[in-house]
């Protein structure tokens, strides 16, 4: 084959692709638009019922209404940085902690049975207990995302270390490396990919622990506005709560995907 | 005096059911610069002797002295490399080689421009900044013997260090290994399954057995051998001959086993 041809093939092929992503992109947006027509049309026409879900103009008018008068950025402000604090906290006190069960086995063999019933138990069921522990504020919110997050990164953490090839530990030990270098040298780097993979999982769990957490006891934040608008029967305002955490979320786990591919390019 | 010596050396493993014996009675002495293969089928602890040397565990019976001093724990003296690289991937080759100097603080510049003259000498100045995944297998297991000689140790362990490569390149890596070592006036032990490479490279071979690993005999390399660079060698006719003795040997020690 001469080098034209390849050429031409090649261009025939990324053709193919280009046209392929275009329209796997249409008919997502096509989805998109349905379903946001189809539910204000069924809203407006009473084939739902639209006090229970609303309606997508509605809770535009209710977003914008709120951007006015400044009302949503103390609820956003306030989840925000309890998810972001609960999940960096989360991991790296459960990283802390793996590191420290590593470095004594005994240790880790006396508390297995105990990781393991944390692990199992839902750790929201404690949330009662750390708002009787903490006070109805800050404290116990945050307590819960870093409740929800810690046990399981110890888990798979640990479970990394553990598993790191034994020979390149053998490598440090004969080039005159302490237990420290082995740590510093192997360990940790080698389970740096399975760190940032366990910060990923982290984001949607911080979540879970932060919005449970303002369901129990806030006065302020997304899951206060949910579980307000519960409350007062508005589902406008649910919906709008439930809107605007899924954006933040994605927004989150998408940043933190650009720190994995940046951190870990050379493996 | 002999410079590295093995008394009595014996392991036994212990588990929940048994115990098993993988090496009895070792005793041997290695002279300043000889180079020495431990030869035997697999499963005879020739791989745990050489960790025990290396200081990597203490044998269950016995000892190792290095110049009349008792072995305590890897010797800065004492250098192992293994049958794989183990090269860090997410070190460059750089950071790979400087290893050692690092971990034992002797990082300065007479020592990391010596570092760099050996990764010359294997022919491989221009992968400084590369990572082990750019490199191919021989050239990675060049990098890893840089990586042990950088520490300047007096003694070197292979244990089965050219067996994952494929044929050509070892022969090459064979002949690499072996002149350098001779340059620098380094005392070797190499582990191998291969008969013709342990003719090829050493002054002295150690038959084991197996089930206790035991030694059976040690071969002296004729002369006209050492001489020559292992490709060399291999060509000679005292070789072949050699090569025979030990496969009678061989084929002794696994009829005995057999009954």
């Amino acid at each position: 084959m001469n080098k034209t041809t390849v050429n031409k093939t090649h261009a025939e092929y990324l053709q193919r692709l280009k046209k392929e992503k275009r329209n796997v992109v249409f008919v997502q947006s096509f989805i998109f638009i349905v379903f946001i027509g189809l539910w204000e049309v069924s809203s407006n026409k009473g084939w739902i019922d639209p006090l229970l879900f609303s309606s997508p103009k509605r809770i535009g008018f209710l977003l914008m209404e709120k951007l006015t008068n400044a009302s949503l950025f103390s609820h956003v402000g306030i989840t925000l940085s309890e998810t972001i604090l609960g999940f960096l906290l989360g991991t790296l006190l459960g990283t802390l902690f793996a590191s420290l069960l590593w470095w004594l086995p005994f240790l880790s063999k006396v508390l297995d049975p105990y990781l393991v019933v944390l692990n199992a138990l839902p750790k929201v069921a404690l949330g009662p207990i750390l708002i009787v522990a903490l006070g109805p504020n800050f404290t116990s919110i945050l307590a819960m995302g870093i409740l929800i997050t810690i046990i399981i990164t110890i888990m798979v953490v640990y479970s990394a270390f553990i598993n790191v090839e034994p020979n390149y530990l053998k490598v440090i030990q004969t080039l005159g490396g302490s237990k420290l270098h082995c740590f510093k040298e192997v360990i940790l780097p080698a389970c740096f990919p399975t760190i940032i993979s366990v910060l990923k999982v982290n984001v949607g769990l911080a979540w879970v622990g932060v919005i449970m957490g303002e369901f129990l006891v806030a006065k302020q934040g997304l899951g206060y506005m949910i579980i307000y608008g519960f409350q007062v029967f508005n589902f406008t305002l649910v919906l709008l709560g439930l809107l605007i955490i899924a954006i933040l979320a994605t927004i989150m786990y998408q940043l933190v995907e650009i720190l994995e591919r940046k951190l870990i390019k050379n493996r | 005096m002999a410079f590295l010596q093995l008394n009595c050396i014996s392991q036994t493993y212990f588990s929940k059911r048994s115990s098993t014996t993988a090496l009895e009675d070792i005793s041997l002495s290695v002279r300043k610069g000889e180079f020495i293969s431990f030869l035997g089928p697999s499963g005879c602890g020739k791989t745990t002797l050489l960790s025990i040397v290396a200081g990597l565990f203490p044998p269950t019976v016995g000892s190792v002295t290095l110049s009349g001093e008792l072995l305590k724990g890897p010797h800065p003296k004492i250098g192992y490399m293994l049958q794989q690289d183990y090269l860090f991937p997410w070190k460059t080759v750089k950071e790979n080689v400087l290893l050692g100097l690092k971990l034992r603080d002797q990082q300065n510049d007479r020592h990391i421009s010596k570092t760099f003259s050996l990764l010359k000498e294997v022919g491989l100045e221009g992968t400084l900044d590369m990572y082990p995944t750019q490199l191919s297998g021989g050239m990675r297991q060049r990098v890893a013997f840089v990586r042990t000689l950088a520490t300047n140790p007096e003694i070197l362990l292979l244990d089965e260090p050219f067996s994952a490569l494929d044929y050509q390149t070892k022969l090459k890596l064979e002949d690499l290994v072996s002149i350098t070592l001779m340059e620098h006036g380094k005392t070797a032990i190499l582990v191998t399954h291969d008969i013709g490479e342990a003719i090829a490279m050493s002054d002295t071979i150690i038959l084991f057995s197996k089930n206790p690993g035991r030694i059976i005999r040690t071969f002296k390399t004729p002369e006209t051998l050492k001489r020559l660079i292992p490709f060399e060698a291999r060509h000679h006719p005292d070789y072949s001959m050699m090569f025979q003795q030990i496969w009678e040997e061989l084929e002794q020690i696994e009829q005995n086993d057999s009954e």
